[in-house]
């Protein structure tokens, strides 16, 4: 019997011969049994009320952040099998395993979502969690707009992912960089989801960005004064100003490469004046301040960690803000260290050459600063500890193969091998991931009101740092040997052989990692040690003042700030925020409402996106027509807020023991 | 022994005006300014690509011999006066003056709405004399900025409406008195846009 044309239509368009190869067939197994597994708990086992009133409308910064923690290492997850997958095409010479157009769409998936699925949301899971409680506020300054960051992430994210499936993923690399990427080059769907996907998902980082500039500025508690606000605090205002003036030049990038696309304009054709390095320099405006994006929080997270495991305030307090600032402005003239070969001269290449060699200084301070926190300090070896020790010399080693990399004769030498490879993972992972998994240790009995089994986390940690050292410095030698990056196989006889082997085998000892982290987590949620006083490691900030998990409003009332590390002087002094509260200080407070309008703007904007990538307009339209709609609901929403009642607060308070009886 | 607590105050400080009054929307009033950050920053990319552009005009013709001088003037003189009706417009919303302000509102829009239409309309008679953004890498960058601008005014006439309804239905409130007053804002912005496109793009190609 044949199919009706439209059937046979939406098949060659929805799955083409690139999505029905083994890898796909088995994702979609997958799909379908997590698709199987969902539709038990939430309809058969009647979770969907649940699910939906406590978090999918919700607008709580500290839910929001665990839906962030949720995405983030799901995101993980997938371009990690996206790196396994690739360094077990490398191990060996001559290998087939992947076809050439197969391997590009992994490493293309594996950067694009590791920097904009993973590493992004993992920090917005930690400010969310924590900026709020540190800086003495109820919420950040725009819950409602907090939520739709986090649906428009979520819904961006489900686009990429799905490409693998439906329709043919992206191929040109996370970068990726006109001609290849236009329609010439690559006709198919992919690169569609890959712009459309870091449009929306980027539309919503802006706003995570501004919210926590506002909040940073506007919210903090009386006494609070910028030069008493905590490093973490310091670093995600410096992120989200990089934000705010680097996320703009990528939406301008990526929009005008999908109008080359979709409308036929010509900024990056061969053709017609085109000009394919103005796509590269938008793209490294943007792209170089995100390195910075994505390592101060970490610089932050570092800084909480170091103090609050050594016992003691934290060393050069005043010169560590300075630092970050003056990354934060550097940051912005760097970016042409991306493409010295695209030839511009000694005269501008020296300039970036020496711009980017400059960062080091200020990162250099910072890192003696944190040895100087520990040195005489009574350290205390927990996991965040560990990881914070560990990014030490990782991470100083990662800086000076960067400033290897700078200097431009040698680039010339170095540029796309696996030097750099090595160098950039060095830095993201040591720096960044390193980072951000100390503070998923560190704030997670914030978070959760229990701790991660310190056992464990450090199985996990130990496989996670050899595995990343056993991977990654072959590939500094593979790089300096002439290897070049993106190759899909090389043949033998160049004395790759044995470098690229150790390299895979480090890369599934991080896989292992991976699992013995992921084992933790479950385990600790059912077994873990429950943390009653909320102040689980004897820690120095606001956050450890009220309990864990915060209430709703976090904080019955709000403290006036004396002290840079507030909760460590109130301590000193013998004072406590347990039974401090008479039942007669407690007042009504206002909280923000729970609301569907942040996920129904995510959903709305996916099918924009969806009808965007297939060149549906219909689609596309009523997908721009249900943003519009959301949008007016919600400017016409002018129930905001309830009151949440003296009493109700009274009787959380006194549950926590926390009110004088 | 209690740490001190913060007094929590609620109501209007006084001595502001009603939209930066209350606390809590005056904290939106600086979120707004952070959005227009990020504006700024897309209309320099696009700035900064059109000057990259401007004089790859491949086998096309240059700016000299497309830009039409009499709609752009008209457009200039239309938008730089809604900048000034959405003034009064302001003024007449802090002397709590709803008539006025309804009025003023909408003459800043049917100002709008005239430049958007004679943009289109010039827009559209290009691309019927075949000077299309495919056929060159200036026309594209040319589209793209000044057609992100017009898409900004066409927006705001569209939220200006529902402000407008917004209005009506409560009055003069904090909440609307603060819409109204980030609408201004944008509009101020959108038009300070304005001139530096008429003076880069349109002037900058007369004499380029």
């Amino acid at each position: 019997m044949a199919l009706p044309g439209w059937m046979l239509y939406l098949i060659h368009t929805l799955f083409p011969a690139d999505t029905r190869r083994p890898t796909e067939l088995g994702a979609d197994v997958l799909i379908i049994a997590t698709g199987a597994i969902l539709f038990y708990i939430l309809i058969i086992k009647g979770r969907w009320r649940h699910v939906w009133t406590e978090w999918i409308t919700t607008v709580d910064h500290k839910k929001i952040a665990v839906l962030y923690l949720i995405g983030a290492i799901a995101m993980l997850f997938r371009a990690g099998v996206d790196a396994l997958m690739l360094r077990t095409q490398l191990a060996l010479p001559h290998q087939h395993l992947l076809s050439a157009l197969e391997y590009d769409q992994l490493f293309t998936t594996h950067g694009t979502i590791m920097i904009f699925f993973m590493a992004m949301p993992f920090i917005f899971a930690l400010f969310n969690a924590v900026i709020p409680l540190q800086i003495g506020s109820r919420d950040v300054a725009f819950p409602r707009l907090n939520a739709m960051s986090f649906w428009l992430f979520a819904f961006g994210a489900l686009l990429l992912n799905m490409s693998f499936v439906v329709g043919g993923s992206p191929s040109a690399g996370w970068t990726a960089y006109p001609p290849l990427s236009e329609n010439v080059f690559l006709p198919g769907v992919g690169q569609n989801y890959y712009l459309m996907s870091l449009l929306i998902a980027g539309i919503g980082t802006t706003m995570t960005g501004i919210n926590f500039v506002v909040t940073i500025l506007r919210m903090r508690a009386p006494g609070m004064t910028l030069m008493k606000l905590p490093l973490f605090a310091w670093s995600a205002l410096m992120t989200s100003a990089l934000i705010i003036f680097a996320f703009p030049p990528l939406t301008v990038a990526l929009s005008m490469t999908l109008i080359d696309r979709l409308f036929q304009s010509s900024f990056f054709t061969l053709g017609h004046g085109g000009m394919p390095m103005m796509y590269v320099n938008l793209f490294w405006l943007f792209g170089h301040p995100e390195v910075y994006i994505v390592v101060l929080p970490a610089f932050g997270i570092f800084s909480e960690v170091v103090a609050t495991f050594s016992s003691k305030r934290l060393f050069g307090y005043e010169v560590m803000v300075a630092s970050l600032v003056s990354i934060m402005f550097l940051a912005y003239g760097t970016w042409v260290h991306h493409f010295f070969t695209m030839g511009a001269g000694p005269a501008v290449n020296a300039f970036f050459g020496l711009s980017t060699m400059l960062i080091a200084i200020p990162t250099g301070v910072k890192i003696f600063n944190w040895i100087f926190t520990m040195w005489g300090g009574r350290i205390r070896m927990t996991v965040a500890m560990l990881y914070q020790m560990a990014f030490i010399p990782t991470f100083v080693i990662g800086g000076a193969t960067g400033i290897i990399l700078a200097t431009v004769p040698v680039d010339y030498q170095f540029h796309n091998t696996y030097f750099l490879v090595a160098h950039f993972h060095n830095v993201l992972i040591g720096g960044t991931l390193f980072g951000l998994l100390s503070g998923m240790y560190y704030w997670w009995p914030k978070m959760f009101g229990m701790k991660l089994d310190e056992h464990q986390g450090k199985w996990a940690f130990w496989l996670f740092f050899l595995g990343f050292w056993v991977t990654f410095f072959p590939q500094y030698l593979l790089g300096l040997e002439g290897m070049q990056r993106r190759m899909n196989t090389y043949p033998f006889g160049l004395g790759w052989h044995l470098l690229n082997v150790i390299s895979t085998i480090g890369a599934f000892g991080m896989g292992a990692a991976f699992i013995v982290l992921v084992y933790n987590v479950v385990w600790s949620l059912r077994y873990g040690e429950r943390d009653l006083t909320g102040d689980a490691w004897d820690g120095r900030t606001l956050e450890w003042a009220i309990s864990s998990p915060a209430p709703e409003y976090n904080f019955a009332r709000i403290p006036v700030i004396t002290d840079r590390d507030p909760w460590w002087a109130m301590k000193e002094s013998g004072a406590t925020l347990a039974n401090s509260l008479s039942p007669a200080d407690i007042h009504a407070i206002e909280m923000p409402k729970n609301t569907p309008v942040p996920f129904l703007l995510g959903a709305s904007f996916f099918l924009f996106g969806f009808g965007m990538v297939f060149s549906w307009w219909y689609v596309a339209v009523l997908g721009l027509l249900c943003v519009i709609a959301t949008l007016i609901y919600s400017g016409f929403n002018y129930e905001e807020h309830a009151l949440l009642t003296a009493d109700v607060i009274r009787g959380t308070e006194a549950s926590l023991g926390r009110l004088q009886a | 022994m209690s740490l001190p607590l913060a007094q929590e105050e609620t109501g209007l400080e006084p001595g502001l005006p009603l939209e930066l009054a209350d606390e809590r929307e005056s904290i939106k009033v600086t979120g707004f300014w952070m959005f227009l950050v990020t504006d700024v920053l897309i209309f320099a990319s696009l700035f900064a690509s059109y000057a990259v552009y401007r004089s790859r005009v491949a086998q096309a013709p240059g700016p000299a011999q497309v830009f039409h001088y009499g709609p752009v003037l008209l457009e200039t003189l239309l938008l730089l006066t809604s900048s000034f009706t959405v003034g009064i417009a302001i003024w007449a919303m802090r002397t709590g003056r709803v008539r006025m302000l309804f009025f003023w509102l909408a003459a800043t829009l049917v100002l709008g709405a005239g430049f958007v239409t004679s943009e289109i309309h010039d827009f559209t008679s290009m691309v019927g004399q075949g000077l299309t953004w495919h056929q060159s890498a200036f026309l594209s960058a040319f589209y793209v900025l000044v057609g992100t601008h017009g898409a900004h005014v066409t927006f705001g006439i569209f939220w200006a409406v529902t402000l407008l309804f917004q209005v009506a239905r409560r009055g003069i409130t904090p909440i609307t008195a603060r819409k109204l007053y980030t609408f201004s804002l944008y509009w101020h912005f959108l038009d300070i846009v304005w001139v530096f496109i008429f003076t880069f793009v349109y002037l900058g190609g007369k004499i380029g």
